[in-house]
């Protein structure tokens, strides 16, 4: 049975044209890129059609891939974990790109003019910025904390005025990049912001930039309007003093929940989201789930957030009601729910199941599915929209 | 039995073989599944060391780094983590002789 089940996926595959799109004018605001983990592939769905268009092949090790768009939504730029930097055309479902720019990479971000691309690494640690038309090396900006010792960088985003922020690693920093001289980045340095700093992100209208931190209960705001920057610790020992969870999943910070004056963020090694006012930046209440959040995405408009989990329970996804703060909704898609994205006015939400091998659609009102598509362990699913908004 | 050549060369890891097949004392504990298992390596591990194993937030996985250490403190490492990192106990979730076919195939980096 499963057997013939793949056959017939396998010919499914076969059926989708490679370079189907280039006849005939068409717009790409409608367009996404679903990673293929496994097999190194993405797919270019149409959001509106609710189908595959065409495949992408040959793109390295992308477990952990991400991807963010030129400010005309044709192109994608993805990262992949092997350090593989890789311009594709959704229009002709091609590469016209790839560079194997590190040893092992965590992401990446595009500036506002869209002419920089910068990748986070792993190996050898640091930020690496890019020409974002022709992948040519612009920069290079090591992670050397203030022990004098390579980091990882994690939590690379965006900022207004060709700026990145990102966080280092294992040195416990926060550093903002200016590359408005390309060639000569002016970098400040927050120094000592906490312990082991696993992901960061920044609120869409670019002024507060939090990193969730793994070492201790808490989490590091900067204020990028302020000047001078500063670092200031919020949340502090969130979990007051009980013994976390073991964490089989490090959740993420990317395409958190931001909703008025509130932000839903994942709580480490507990079965919680905690909201902060992003006024106080204090703490403004908490959100039983289900498990261990790993993603917590508004819904457009922020009516609702929908939440995935660590494993072993990642079967699972609940949606929480953003007035009441309580869970209205819980559904099982299948095994290992990966990742959500919502169309750009967040009247559907695709949804990766790695395990089951599928992308299922649901209506953002309802809940009801919708439809679904076939892919190969799909993970990352990233939506032309992101390419309007600050921090994607 | 008494023709075989190589048996002074052999009998010892046999008969190890035999003890450790045999070990998982705690009777009881299912044999462990090697799709499920090297799934869990692949993906969920995976999400940490990479899905090569060639590393991420966490260390590679590869013959050569794991070279270091033997099976019992890799056995030691996946049931009970490494406090103060994000290496997690998976001791609620996989069995020892889980842990012992996972550390196996690290170490001799034959993973299916």
């Amino acid at each position: 049975m499963m057997f013939a089940v793949r056959w017939l996926a396998a010919l499914l595959w076969l059926a989708i044209p490679a370079t189907g799109l280039a006849e005939g004018l068409r717009g790409t605001g409608n367009l996404g890129l679903v990673i293929e983990r496994a097999t190194g592939s993405v797919l270019i769905v149409d959001t509106g059609a609710r189908q595959t268009i065409g495949r992408v092949e040959g793109l390295g090790d992308l477990s952990h891939a991400s991807v963010v768009f030129s400010p005309d939504q044709r192109y994608g730029y993805l990262f992949g974990r092997d350090g593989g930097l890789t311009r594709i055309d959704l229009l002709t479902a091609s590469i016209v790109g790839r560079f194997v720019q590190a040893g092992n990479s965590i992401g990446g971000a595009i500036s506002d003019d869209g002419e920089l691309i910068a990748v986070s690494n792993y190996e050898p640690g640091g930020v690496r910025v890019f020409d974002a038309r022709t992948l040519a090396l612009v920069a290079d900006i090591p992670a050397l904390g203030a022990e004098g010792k390579a980091s990882k960088t994690v939590g690379l985003v965006d900022l207004p005025g060709r700026r990145f922020a990102f966080a280092l690693y294992n040195a416990g920093e926060i550093w903002i990049a200016d590359l408005s001289n390309a060639e000569t980045p002016a970098v400040t340095r927050l120094t000592g912001v906490g312990k082991l700093p696993y992901d960061g992100n920044v609120t869409p209208d670019g002024r507060h930039y939090l990193a969730g931190l793994f070492g201790e209960d808490g989490v590091v705001h900067v204020d990028m309007w302020q000047s001078p920057l500063k670092a200031a610790r919020i949340l502090d020992r969130y979990g007051h003093g009980e013994e976390p969870l073991p964490v089989y999943k490090m959740p993420h910070l990317e395409g958190w929940a931001a909703i008025g004056d509130r932000l839903l963020l994942p709580a480490v090694g507990r079965h919680e989201l905690i909201a902060v006012d992003t006024r106080s930046f204090a703490e403004a209440g908490r959100v039983a789930t289900h498990g261990q959040p790993v993603f917590a995405v508004a819904r457009p408009g922020g009516r609702h957030v929908w939440v995935n989990f660590a494993h072993p329970l990642n079967d699972t996804i609940d949606i929480v009601d953003t007035l009441t703060l309580k869970v209205i909704h819980r559904f099982a898609p299948g095994p290992a729910v990966l990742h959500m994205e919502f169309t750009p006015r967040g009247n559907e939400v695709w949804v990766s199941v790695r395990d089951a091998d599928r992308v299922d659609i649901y209506d953002a009102a309802t809940f009801a599915k919708k439809g679904q598509i076939s892919a190969q362990k799909p993970s990352g699913i990233f939506f032309t929209a992101r390419a309007t908004r600050i921090g994607q | 039995m008494q023709q075989m050549p190589g048996r002074s060369r052999l009998w010892p890891n046999a008969v190890l073989g035999l003890i450790v097949s045999m070990a998982p004392a705690s009777a009881g504990e299912a044999a462990p599944d090697p799709v499920k298992l090297t799934n869990l390596v692949r993906q969920d591990c995976g999400s940490c060391h990479g899905l090569t194993l060639k590393g991420g937030l966490g260390k590679p996985l590869t013959v050569e780094q794991l070279g270091p250490w033997d099976r019992d403190q890799l056995v030691h490492i996946i049931l009970d983590g490494i406090p103060g990192t994000p290496m997690p106990p998976w001791r609620p979730l996989l069995t020892e002789r889980d842990a012992r076919w996972i550390a196996d195939r690290l170490k001799q980096g034959n993973l299916p």
